[in-house]
């Protein structure tokens, strides 16, 4: 896959530690080539970053500031990009948020504030983002953001999230059609589940892990490194003819009924 | 007992970037390592990988101090 991405840049919004989703895709991504920009929340996650990044020798084009709660840090974020790199190719989409406790029991106890949050943090800010990064996506481009069946199916004790990733999927189809004018892709990825910080925070996870292994067509389960190379898939010019699609990277699970 | 301690403090000090000599039995990750929520979840991962087993949610959210860890971790590998 080397060179598929040789001197495009690609900013990549959501490497919490080793086991993000979005560390997996960078993978991915540093080994095609590409010019990599990151963003972070806190200046605690900056110093994770900057160290795992150093640990695995790849070099980072840009580290910026990026709160998606906050409009202003998004164009700010976007803005420094602008100016220092100029043109962006691709934008990484691997960010999501609910409150810990609405990620167990029932669906019905959902608080309003809890709702927003989640859908805020997981779904509005792609719109966000998108909004942003087409002003630099100036050649065309590639926006990617990470889904989870949830969205699609009921998965008990994930609730108030897949409730999310069902607006961040119909988002995606939107927005693709809305950028899609000026050459821009949107997309996701559908991952089977993988053990991250994320997927911790919803109640009973080991168990949902072990059903994957044992029912989905290729009987294992799904790591980081197959959903890099399938965003990395979207990101590249082999994917030059699709858009607005959820693809899904689940080892098949999601074709199976009983 | 010790073994297990070590063990788990070197995985303490490198995930949370802490002085050795803070991670004591009594050290609390919240009041004393500095640790947020997300950081517990972390660590509980990293144990997780470490000593190849699993530690059920319920049980995840009683560990509050480093010696809570040892003790689990003891509990299990018996």
């Amino acid at each position: 896959m080397s060179g598929l991405l040789q001197g495009k840049n690609i900013v990549v919004m959501g490497v919490a530690n080793e086991r993000s989703i979005a560390w997996g895709i960078t993978k991915s991504l540093h080994n095609a080539g590409a010019n990599l920009i990151f963003t972070n929340r806190q200046e605690r996650s900056y110093q994770k970053l900057s160290k795992l990044l150093e640990k695995n020798n790849i070099e980072a084009k840009l580290i910026v500031s990026c709160d998606v709660a906050q409009d202003e840090s998004i164009t700010a974020a976007f803005q420094e990009i602008k100016e220092s790199v100029g043109v962006i190719h691709g934008v990484v989409h691997s960010v999501a948020f609910a409150n810990r406790d609405e990620l167990k029991g029932e669906y019905a106890d959902t608080s309003r504030e809890g709702f927003l949050l989640a859908q805020e943090i997981s779904a509005y800010s792609l719109v966000a983002v998108t909004k942003a990064a087409k002003e630099v996506m100036t050649e065309g481009g590639s926006i990617v953001t990470q889904t989870y069946l949830g969205s699609e199916r009921v998965i008990k004790n994930y609730n108030v999230m897949g409730v999310a990733k069902a607006s961040l999927e119909a988002s995606v189809r939107y927005l693709a059609e809305d950028v899609g004018k000026y050459g821009i892709r949107v997309n996701a990825v559908s991952a089977g589940p993988i053990r991250t910080l994320s997927a911790k925070g919803v109640s009973g996870f080991n168990d949902i892990n072990a059903t994957i292994e044992e029912k989905a067509p290729l009987r294992r389960n799904v790591d980081q490194d197959q959903v890099g190379d399938a965003t990395l898939f979207f990101i590249s010019d082999l994917a030059r003819g699709v858009t607005g699609e959820v693809l899904h990277v689940d080892s098949g699970y999601h074709i199976m009924g009983l | 007992m010790a073994e297990v301690f070590d063990r788990v403090k070197e995985i303490i000090v490198d995930k949370l970037d802490v002085e050795e000599s803070k991670v004591t039995m009594e050290a609390s990750f919240k009041d004393d390592l500095d640790a947020d929520s997300l950081d517990v979840v972390e660590l509980v991962m990293e144990l997780e990988d470490e000593f190849d087993m699993e530690i059920a949610d319920e049980e995840a959210e009683k560990i509050n101090t480093v010696g809570d860890a040892v003790n689990y971790i003891n509990s299990t590998q018996g």
